[in-house]
């Protein structure tokens, strides 16, 4: 396979997204008003938000990719899949901890079955089996359609869940909007949530054309055994 | 052609009718564990007693399940069958209501075992079978998918319940909740709200199930 000229967009992705991150870090720790009630607690918003975006952002493409996948069978979907279940996973499990982080001084425990907090946990576990599912499998072309079923199955579990956690109990505080949180809360909330979005678009990018380069070493004819045979 | 894949399915459930036994013993079993983890409270154990049985059904369940693909693959039946003028479909459906059948078996002979061991009774008889079945067709449809998958792969043992567990969530919670209110009542009258969760699941999943094993089993 003749690797094509590669561009070296996801590395200033990845580069601007970390900018961004300092940037909106900085202005929410060092600038930004404490909040009133919880103090400097609240900061950890400026990560938390964001990542919570950016996880559902990073989930719902792997969910396009795995439909994209089975009507295609187009071998780039399966690559992009890899890779963006990769980084949802990732996002989920930084949001559970987070989450339990804000939570022990905010509520005094570090876990609430709040809709959320348990739709994330499930979500953390729901797709993490299906990275092991793709570790167990060594045919590409079954690892491929299998865990874009799983895929599917699992991205369509999440709002049930998350419906049937919140009839089961609530307490988590309502989602905030631009309108409920103050204008100097704003700036750093939206750089951070662009610099989480660059970094992981560069990061599935470039994870994209590792799982590329190993399906094609996997499709591909083992040259020595074919000379081995010849002589 | 449903009838056939499920006539052939429900002999061979038959015909290992040992296997159903061993697999009500492990689910008594886990019941009886069960209240090891909370001690001997009466009132603990009867107020947990329909989260137990539904755990025990859905740790009962990843055997039954993984068993009914087992079988296929032994001397590559499951090719054999995908060659039959069947379509892939109706070999799902068949082991998915064959499965369904199975589990719900277990849950109504698992629920004397609650009554005795929980002193967890209810009137309500044909609400409970109406929550078993419910509940049980909504493990049954996404497990003999993931069965299905998982049987073909390295790990199967893990892998199953990896897979399938935190995808029935919302059948668990649903179901535990429904059993609960009609053990302990119902003063609110939830039951109604829970059983409407378990039909939307048990839909959406049993069509989107059947929609997709085509793809998982075809090669």
């Amino acid at each position: 396979m003749t690797a094509p000229a590669q561009s070296r967009t996801p590395q200033a992705l990845v580069a601007l997204g970390v900018a961004f991150l300092l940037v909106g870090s900085y202005w929410g720790l060092a600038m930004a008003p404490a909040e009133i009630f919880m103090g400097d607690v609240q900061r950890i918003m400026y990560v938390h938000v964001p990542t919570a975006w950016n996880a559902m952002l990073a989930l719902t493409f792997a969910f396009v990719c795995a439909l994209f996948f089975l009507f295609t069978n187009a071998w780039k979907w399966d690559h992009r899949l890899e890779a963006a279940m990769e980084m949802g996973v990732v996002l989920s499990l930084l949001l559970c901890i987070q989450g339990a982080i804000w939570a022990k001084p905010t509520w005094g425990v570090w876990w609430d079955w709040d809709p959320r907090l348990t739709t994330t946990a499930v979500l953390v576990f729901a797709f993490g089996g299906i990275l092991a599912l793709r570790a167990f499998v060594d045919d590409p072309a079954r690892r491929a359609v299998w865990s874009a079923v799983a895929c599917i199955i699992a991205f369509v579990d999440v709002p049930i869940v998350y419906f049937s956690v919140k009839w089961w109990n609530s307490l988590h505080q309502a989602q905030s909007s631009p309108e409920t949180v103050s204008k100097a809360f704003h700036w750093p909330l939206r750089i951070n949530a662009f610099g989480i979005l660059f970094l992981w678009t560069g990061l599935v990018a470039l994870r994209t054309r590792l799982a590329a380069l190993r399906v094609a070493g996997e499709l591909a004819p083992p040259p020595e055994r074919t000379q081995g045979g010849a002589r | 052609m449903l009838l056939a894949a499920l006539r052939k399915d429900l002999l061979l459930q038959w015909r290992g009718r040992v296997q159903m036994v061993a697999i009500f013993a492990f689910g008594a079993a886990a019941l009886l564990l069960f209240s090891f983890a909370i001690g001997p409270d009466s009132l603990a154990l009867r107020q947990h007693a329909g989260g137990f049985l539904w755990l025990a059904l859905l740790l009962a369940s990843t055997l039954s399940l993984a068993e009914s693909f087992e079988r296929e693959m032994e001397e590559g039946a499951l090719e054999g069958l995908l060659l039959l003028p069947a379509g892939a479909r109706w070999l799902y459906y068949g082991k998915a209501i064959a499965n369904w059948a199975q589990l719900a078996m277990l849950g109504i002979a698992l629920v004397p075992v609650m009554v005795v061991l929980y002193d967890a009774g209810t009137l309500r008889l044909l609400s409970l079978l109406g929550v078993i079945l419910l509940g049980t067709a909504g493990l049954s449809a996404p497990g003999t998918l993931y069965a299905g998958m998982t049987a073909q792969a390295r790990g199967r043992q893990t892998l199953l319940p990896l897979l399938f567990f935190p995808l029935v969530v919302p059948v668990l919670l649903a179901a535990v909740k429904a059993t609960s209110l009609l053990i302990l009542g119902d003063p609110m009258g939830q039951l109604r709200a829970w059983a409407m969760l378990l039909i939307a699941f048990d839909v959406i999943y049993w069509s989107l199930c059947g929609l997709l094993f085509g793809r998982v089993v075809e090669d």
